[in-house]
């Protein structure tokens, strides 16, 4: 297991980056903590896979540098930084069977057969491949082979990092499921340092103790994963992390007070100064409640879905969603209140500093 | 794809069946005709049962066109498989070369194979041609119109250049499907370019080899016209493959009978390795 | 090996490109400069063979015949093998794997067998020395390609469009020429490709079936080498010129080529 920062990492895909558009990753400061267990979410075309395999060797970075335990291994190729990957569809040696695939990468390296017959029985004990070990690789479920995967990458002792590129996308559902508990125990049961890759927010959440949120080549904000649902520092983190996301509203300062419509909340910036650009609010459809006191609302829908109800509604034009209980009673005139200390201000999208 | 039941499907594939049947069935039933019915001339026939056929399977000649056959088909194999899969591999992945080298490559299949022959015996000619004067040049006694190893040599050669490349193009694109993943997952466990083709490239263009082993076979067990053109299928009997006995029986001799039975026998023959092309091919795909 | 990698290439194009260089190199040269002796260029440099052939109809005809049937066969073969590549690929039909296997047979029919059966035939319906005679016997190989090439390509686009374009309310002639022959156009043209360039290459049955009429330029060339007693040089102009229709389309299809192999069903 190894510690791993990320310095100053910019990368372009072009020969000749000029504009900020050209640059796949911009600036990077980043450090992954021995045995943890990262996230790096974000929809398609964030960079994060890019940022995977900078880290996994497999991509030069245009600029900065890496080190594993303070050794710099960017100019080190795959093979020889000890790290394992896992691909978005599974990738196992379909002549070989089982045995042989988590043997593989120990045979390569030259390690003694007695300590590869060890190695390898331990690791298919771990993932509970043992009634499979001399099938043939070719014939197994697409999650097994993704279990195969994973078993090169675990079968060597010293493996710095294990990276996980979307590795759920073939799964079928439920399998899906039992993988990232399996993940999870297999993380809190041996310690690799792990970095998942995904654009599914549940994926990443439940299975990180820290997630790494990226947009259009940065990163976004850093946190565990309450620290993103309850105090996203971006309004897209905000947005796309909860489901239904969070309600992003366009409000202005009036004498001190945010004024959501002709309506003043008690909520105010601390620094009202320099406060340029384009101000919201954000408040999550969880933290906003029935409140006779409230601002009116006009309904638009109410959607059942069983344990909870998702209404949909205006307030002076514009769209807030908020949840309802199940049993609860939609009052025909409608008022909402946001829960205190729940919402949160944003100047040109990004989190200010705010009391009340 | 979840096909649909619907026998009304028929009609759409009649205009084939009638045409290609045509062509197919009525020539056969000629030949069926032949084969087992003799002629005094005038149009007379009478039946004769299997004669042809035991004639033929007896023939020394025929024993040794199968024999020169056999040997053509597993030579040319052997080296036309393993050299076409190696230039695939060391083409460029994509790109303008790799357009470019496809273009060069695919040339030598869209010669007309008359020309193919006549361009290598211009080529192979002992004082004129540049294999033929390079070789004598080089002191190498090498005379093909005269000398049976010479005439082989050509006539392999000749073939080598004309059908490589489909075995490179076949090759090539099988190598192109597999996903970078596999290269990589390969780099990171540390194998070798030999583990890499072993336990990746090969399996995954099984699918194509088999194709190119069939295609090669059936197409080199049926040449005609390329030797032909070269060497007339001599010098003697030397280079008379199967084909060239066969024409040489049915368009030369006008022996109709033997000639229709060897066809029979041949085509059999043929029958019987697209039973088995046709086999190993749809039970890979099921898998 | 990565270092070198370019060489294999390298050496094989070279290799290809030595016997049409020879080619190249007779063509211009006068007959009695080629058997002469021996030269890597021409030393008396000539266009007199290319002329003649440009000139003189026997010649001529003989480029315009092989392109005239050949055409013929690709229009034919695909037009008909269409329909019947979208039954294999849509439905399933009573005795519909055998009749597949047996079209897969006629294209490993060996053209040896079939050569004086078709002759008797062809010229038994009055075909004998037509273009659409060759036309036509090409056929036998080059329909089951076709179909076969084409019900790859078929296969690969979603039944699913076929249904919304009922349901849209369009006509199947409409649906097949409007929404499907579009998602295909590649597929087509490889199968062109195909047909063309098995009928374009094939000799013995196009040598069959005809004699003066519709001559192709194959049994223009080996007469010559028979009768008028090697001229070389013509036969090598001859030659040339065959080659180039085939690099044309070669260059037409060329980003096509790798897909149309991939399907490896040639």
């Amino acid at each position: 297991m190894a510690r791993i920062e990320l310095d100053g990492i910019r990368h372009a895909y072009l020969p000749d980056p000029k504009a900020d558009s050209d640059w796949a990753l911009k600036e990077l400061n980043m450090q992954w903590r021995d045995g943890g267990a990262y996230a790096l979410l974000g929809p398609s075309g964030c960079g994060k896979t890019t940022l995977l395999n900078i880290a996994s060797g497999l991509i030069r970075p245009t600029l900065g540098r890496i080190r594993f335990d303070d050794r710099d291994v960017t100019d080190v190729g795959a093979e020889a930084r000890n790290i394992a990957q896992v691909f978005q569809f599974p990738v196992v040696y379909d002549t070989m069977t089982v045995r042989d695939n988590l043997a593989f990468p120990l045979r390569n390296r030259g390690v003694a057969e007695a300590e590869i017959a060890k190695r390898v029985g331990e690791t298919l004990t771990m993932l509970d491949l043992n009634g499979l070990a001399s099938r043939k690789a070719r014939r197994l479920t697409a999650d097994q082979k993704q279990k195969i995967s994973l078993g090169r990458g675990m079968v060597r002792a010293d493996v710095a990092a294990i990276l996980f590129d979307e590795p759920l996308t073939v799964i079928d559902p439920l399998m899906k499921w039992e993988l990232r508990s399996q993940l999870k125990l297999l993380h809190r049961r041996f310690g690799h340092t792990m970095i998942y890759v995904t654009h599914d927010q549940t994926e990443a959440l439940t299975f990180a103790d820290t997630v790494v949120v990226m947009f259009e080549g940065e990163v976004v904000q850093t946190g565990t994963p309450e620290e993103l649902f309850e105090r996203p520092k971006h309004t897209f983190v905000g947005y796309f992390i909860g489901s239904p996301g969070m309600n992003v509203l366009p409000v202005a300062i009036d004498g001190g007070a945010v004024r959501l419509g002709k309506h003043k909340l008690a909520i105010s910036p601390v620094k009202t100064g320099n406060l340029t650009g384009k101000l919201e609010l954000g408040i999550r459809p969880e933290y906003v409640r029935f409140d006779p006191n409230g601002l009116p609302i006009r309904i638009a829908s109410v959607e059942d879905i069983g344990r909870r109800k998702i209404v949909r509604g205006r307030i002076d034009g514009n769209d807030i969603v908020l949840i309802a209980r199940e049993n609860e009673e939609i009052p025909a005139s409608a008022r909402v209140a946001f829960e205190r200390g729940r919402a949160g201000l944003y100047a040109d999208s990004w989190r200010i500093e705010t009391k009340g | 794809m979840d096909k649909v039941w619907n026998n009304r499907a028929w009609f759409m594939v009649l205009p084939v069946l009638i045409l290609v049947a045509f062509n197919a069935v009525v020539p056969l039933m000629t030949v069926v005709n032949y084969s087992v019915q003799d002629t005094f001339g005038d149009n007379i026939f009478f039946f004769e049962g299997a004669r042809w056929f035991r004639d033929v399977v007896d023939s020394d000649r025929f024993h040794a066109a199968f024999g020169r056959q056999l040997l053509f088909s597993a030579t040319i194999l052997a080296i036309e498989l393993p050299l076409g899969v190696a230039i695939a591999l060391t083409m460029p992945r994509g790109g303008f070369w790799a357009s470019l080298c496809l273009v060069l490559m695919a040339l030598p299949l869209l010669i007309p194979w008359n020309v193919v022959g006549a361009m290598w015996n211009i080529f192979a000619l002992p004082d004129i041609g540049l294999l033929g004067y390079g070789l004598n040049y080089l002191g190498i006694r090498y005379n093909f119109t005269n000398q049976i190893g010479a005439a082989w040599f050509t006539v392999i050669l000749m073939d080598v250049w004309h059908w490589t490349s489909l075995v490179v193009l076949l090759a090539y694109a099988g190598l192109r499907s597999i996903d970078d993943a596999y290269y990589r997952a390969a780099q990171i466990d540390g194998a070798s370019r030999w583990a890499v083709f072993r336990f990746i490239q090969l399996p995954k263009m099984k699918r194509v080899l088999t194709i190119a082993v069939l295609l090669r076979f059936m197409d080199s067990f049926m040449v005609y016209t390329e030797p032909f053109v070269l060497t007339g299928g001599g010098p003697g009997n030397a280079t008379t493959f199967l084909s060239i006995d066969l024409v040489k029986a049915a368009l030369g001799e006008f022996n109709l009978g033997i000639a229709a039975a060897m066809s029979i026998i041949y085509f059999l023959m043929t029958l019987l390795v697209s039973w088995l092309f046709y086999t190993l091919m749809t039970r890979g795909e099921e898998q | 090996m990565k270092r070198g990698r370019w060489l294999i290439p390298t050496l094989y194009i070279v290799f290809l490109m030595l016997p049409i260089y020879w080619l190249l190199n007779m063509s211009f040269k006068t007959t009695n400069e080629i058997l002469g002796g021996f030269s890597w260029f021409p030393r008396d440099f000539t266009t007199a063979s290319y002329v003649k052939i440009f000139t003189d109809p026997t010649w001529y005809s003989g480029y315009i015949n092989s392109i005239t049937y050949v055409a013929i066969n690709t229009v034919i073969s695909v037009s008909f093998a269409l329909p019947a590549a979208y039954a294999f690929s849509r439905y399933r039909f009573l005795g519909d794997k055998h009749l597949f296997f047996w079209l897969l047979t006629n294209r490993m029919a060996p053209p040896a067998v079939f050569a004086l059966p078709f002759l008797q035939l062809y010229s038994a319906m009055g075909l004998f020395d037509t273009h659409l005679a060759v036309a036509l016997a090409h056929c036998l190989f080059n329909i089951p390609l076709a179909v076969w090439i084409l019900e790859g390509f078929m296969s690969g686009v979603p039944k699913e469009i076929d249904e919304t374009a009922y349901i849209d309310g369009y006509s199947f002639p409409r649906f097949f020429t409007r929404i499907f022959m579009p998602l295909i156009a590649s597929g087509i043209g490889v199968t062109a490709f195909f047909c063309f360039m098995f009928s374009w290459v094939e000799m013995l049955l196009a040598k069959s079936l005809t004699s003066v009429a519709a001559k192709p330029i194959a049994a223009v060339m080996t007469r010559t080498a028979s009768t008028a007693g090697y001229e070389l040089g013509l036969l090598a102009a001859a030659g040339v010129l065959t080659i180039i229709p085939g690099a044309i389309v070669i260059w037409f299809v060329r980003n096509y080529i790798a897909k149309g192999f991939a399907l490896g069903r040639v």
